[in-house]
């Protein structure tokens, strides 16, 4: 679904991503965890096409076709999707207007006919349910004054209207109370099938606990550092990243 | 005065001015027409404005003046029913009056409301009962249009509510303007709001598009006796080849309350509104909201005037404006507190939203406070699209014009959500969205 090679990606004339390698198949699970800067947002932003990442190694095709070359309205309507790590407040744009010329949108674009307001009423009501996400909040703007939380649980609510292939969930679980974190894991768990896949940033093993992943990477200073299998988010949870990052410079040394 | 040379209206005018008192004034008392007399002299001593007048340092009209205009009003033109379609505010449930080149066309009203005082101007300015209401305004601040104005005016329409009294539905004044030459006209409207009456009243303004051009120079008087209130809403929505300067002054008395909702959309080549409250008691109570909305060449100038002249009167102004393509905006609001207006609170803000890479906005808000114990505040903010808002739409696979159309409605709601009626707020939605490039809903 997903191939990343060797992309190298800079802001500001600085250098973020050094080299990445990642596949992600159809019906796979990655968590990405890593150190604070170490570049995961930055991944994230790249492959949803944000303008101020300059690749400038690398390649990344998503389902067969070249991402890169790709706007960023064209990546979701292709079927990826960002969770952001911090949510942006819209006000004067209503949450159900957004998501129903979002919808309308991609819908459009694969050739399917636009839902009509009572279709989109038992589509919208359905993923209400599913995370559990407060009907209030859909009709008010876009995130205006949303809870943290709340903002969090809309997006994955917009990840369940939109149904997208690929999805990168950037710290969703950052800000999630106790009970929001099982209500968003089972929401997420219930829209797995072997069809789509999920990338997974998360700084905490907890979450990984309800969204069990096939694989975990750690990034570190713009490198994918280890990967390895659920056992090492446990590892990192009891050893730290020194470990890692010590590793990785006597790498680098010996290079 | 600045010269006249090269404006062939200037000569049409002064040449004309003659001809023109006697072909209108026959019925009409000697104070009106020394009145008129008055106003042609100091429009001939001080001619159009020109950039160096301050209160038109921004709004060149040099292009606008270039052309050949005729006086008056031509027997009047049918009107395709097109336009009037396009005037009318669907599911908005009114009492509609249409006036065609300024005259009012009794033969398209829906439904005349009793309880109210309609008199076309040509009228009422030939009855000496009325002769007050036509005395040269007090604020002749303006030499130049409100004087051509009151030299020439011919029709328009008069509208008294009497004390006490109200109307079921709001009132919806349709301005068409269409011409075969170009042409220059100018209404006069007169509102009165006897003690304690309350009127709502929503004016369009459309135009036949043609080669024809048309110079439209509207004065409007607005007197809102004590405890009366007015709603007033106005949609500028001509078409190109309209040239619109449109005057309005509204002199309040205590208590009362005046709610002005100005919204200029693209098409008009100039739109200059010149709107003036005068709180002239104490007590008064004034809401100026405005959108404009410019595109192509066209030029947006909203010049606005609270005038605080008497103690603790509220006023609160919000304009928003948004350039596309080549546009020119121009905003200039200005407030004066009169030193005997202690208690007064006065707001202004003014924020604009500039796409166009050659759009511009000339934003100055003016204050002159001569009191010591008021609240007043104003801002002005000049901003582009937010690139995080417009990278989350498209992030969620909203298209980029789509994404700044929804960005331009939230930019425009705080204002649109100040309508009352919600089909009037749905209709100007439905004009803004017209404006903006959408690929499919
Ligand atoms: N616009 C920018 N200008 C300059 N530096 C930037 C910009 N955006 C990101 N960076 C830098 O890129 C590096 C990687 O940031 P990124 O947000 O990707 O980290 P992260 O791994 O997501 O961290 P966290 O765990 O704290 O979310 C950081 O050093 C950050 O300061
Ligand atoms: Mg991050």
């Amino acid at each position: 679904m997903l191939i990343i090679k060797n992309l190298h990606a800079e802001v500001e004339e600085k250098q973020i991503l050094k080299g990445i390698n990642l596949t992600v198949n159809p019906g796979e699970v990655h968590a990405i965890m890593g150190p604070n800067g170490s570049g995961k947002s930055s991944l994230a932003s790249v492959l949803a096409g944000k303008e101020n990442y300059h690749v400038t190694e690398g390649e990344v095709e998503f389902q067969g076709k070249n991402l890169l070359t790709m706007n960023p309205e064209t990546r979701a309507r292709e079927g990826l999707f960002l969770a952001f790590q911090y949510p942006i407040e819209i006000p004067g744009v209503s949450n159900v207007n957004f998501l129903k010329t979002a919808l309308g949108e991609i819908r459009n674009y694969r050739g399917l006919p636009p839902l009509d307001a009572k279709e989109f009423l038992r589509l919208s009501r359905e993923k209400q349910k599913l995370v559990e996400f407060d009907a209030a909040l859909v009709n008010r703007s876009l995130n205006e004054g949303f809870s943290g939380g709340e903002k969090k649980r809309n997006e994955i609510f917009q990840l369940a209207m939109l149904e997208p292939s690929l999805s990168i969930l950037d710290e969703t679980d950052s800000g999630l109370d106790i009970d929001a974190l099982r209500i968003v894991s089972q929401g997420v768990n219930k829209l797995r099938s072997e069809n789509n896949a999920f990338i997974i940033i998360t700084h905490y093993q907890r979450l990984l606990e309800y969204i069990v992943p096939d694989f975990v990477h750690v990034l570190y200073n713009g490198r994918i550092v280890r990967s390895g299998t659920k056992e090492l988010a446990l590892e990192l949870e009891e050893k730290g990243y020194d470990w890692l990052k010590e590793e990785s410079r006597e790498k680098a040394a010996t290079l | 005065m600045t010269s006249q040379q090269d404006i062939p209206l200037y000569d049409e005018v002064v040449n004309g001015f003659d001809d023109w008192a006697d072909l209108i004034s026959p019925n009409e008392t000697s104070d009106l027409r020394k009145t008129r007399r008055q106003a042609f002299e100091k429009f001939r001593e001080s001619g159009f404005p020109s950039i160096r007048n301050e209160d038109w340092k921004y709004t060149n009209l040099t292009r606008f003046l270039k052309d050949e205009y005729r006086l008056g009003s031509p027997a009047p033109l049918a009107l395709s029913p097109a336009l009037l379609a396009a005037a009318a505010i669907p599911e908005f449930d009114c009492y509609t009056l249409v006036l065609v080149n300024g005259v009012w066309e009794k033969k398209y009203n829906t439904g005349l409301p009793s309880g109210i005082d309609l008199l076309p101007i040509a009228e009422a300015k030939a009855d000496p009962a009325l002769a007050a209401w036509f005395e040269r305004s007090a604020y002749g601040k303006d030499r130049h249009f409100t004087e051509l104005n009151t030299a020439f005016f011919s029709d328009g329409l008069f509208i008294r509510m009497k004390a006490g009294s109200s109307l079921d539905k709001p009132l919806h004044i349709i301005h068409a303007f269409t011409a075969g030459y170009n042409l220059m006209v100018q209404p006069r409207h007169i509102f009165v709001l006897d003690r304690n009456a309350e009127l709502s009243i929503v004016e369009s303004v459309v135009s036949t598009a043609g080669d024809a051009r048309i110079w439209v120079n509207s004065f409007t008087e607005i007197a809102l006796q004590t405890d009366a209130k007015l709603h007033h809403a106005l949609i500028q929505a001509a078409a190109p080849g309209v040239r619109l300067v449109n005057h309005t002054t509204v002199r309040q008395k205590k208590q009362s309350l005046y709610n002005n909702y100005t919204f200029t959309l693209p098409g008009a080549d100039l739109v200059r509104n010149d709107l003036q409250a005068r709180l002239e008691e104490d007590h008064t109570e004034t809401h100026l909201y405005g959108l404009y909305l410019a595109a192509g060449q066209q030029l947006i100038d909203n010049h606005t005037l609270v005038d605080h002249q008497k103690p603790s009167c509220f006023s609160n102004e919000l304009y928003k404006g948004v350039l596309l393509e080549q546009s020119t905006g121009v905003f200039n609001g200005k407030v004066y507190v009169h030193q005997d207006a202690q208690k007064t609170n006065a707001f202004q803000q003014n924020n604009n939203l500039v796409i166009g890479k050659k759009a511009t906005i000339d934003s100055k808000p003016e204050l002159e406070i001569y009191a010591d114990d008021v609240k007043c505040s104003h801002g002005t903010t000049v901003g582009q699209f937010s690139e995080e808002a417009l990278f989350y739409l498209r992030a969620r696979g909203i298209g980029e014009a789509a994404a700044k159309a929804l960005l331009i409605n939230a930019f425009a709601l705080d204002v649109t959500e100040k309508i009352k009626w919600s089909a009037v707020e749905a209709h100007i939605n439905r004009l803004i969205s017209q404006h903006i490039p959408v690929t499919h809903a």
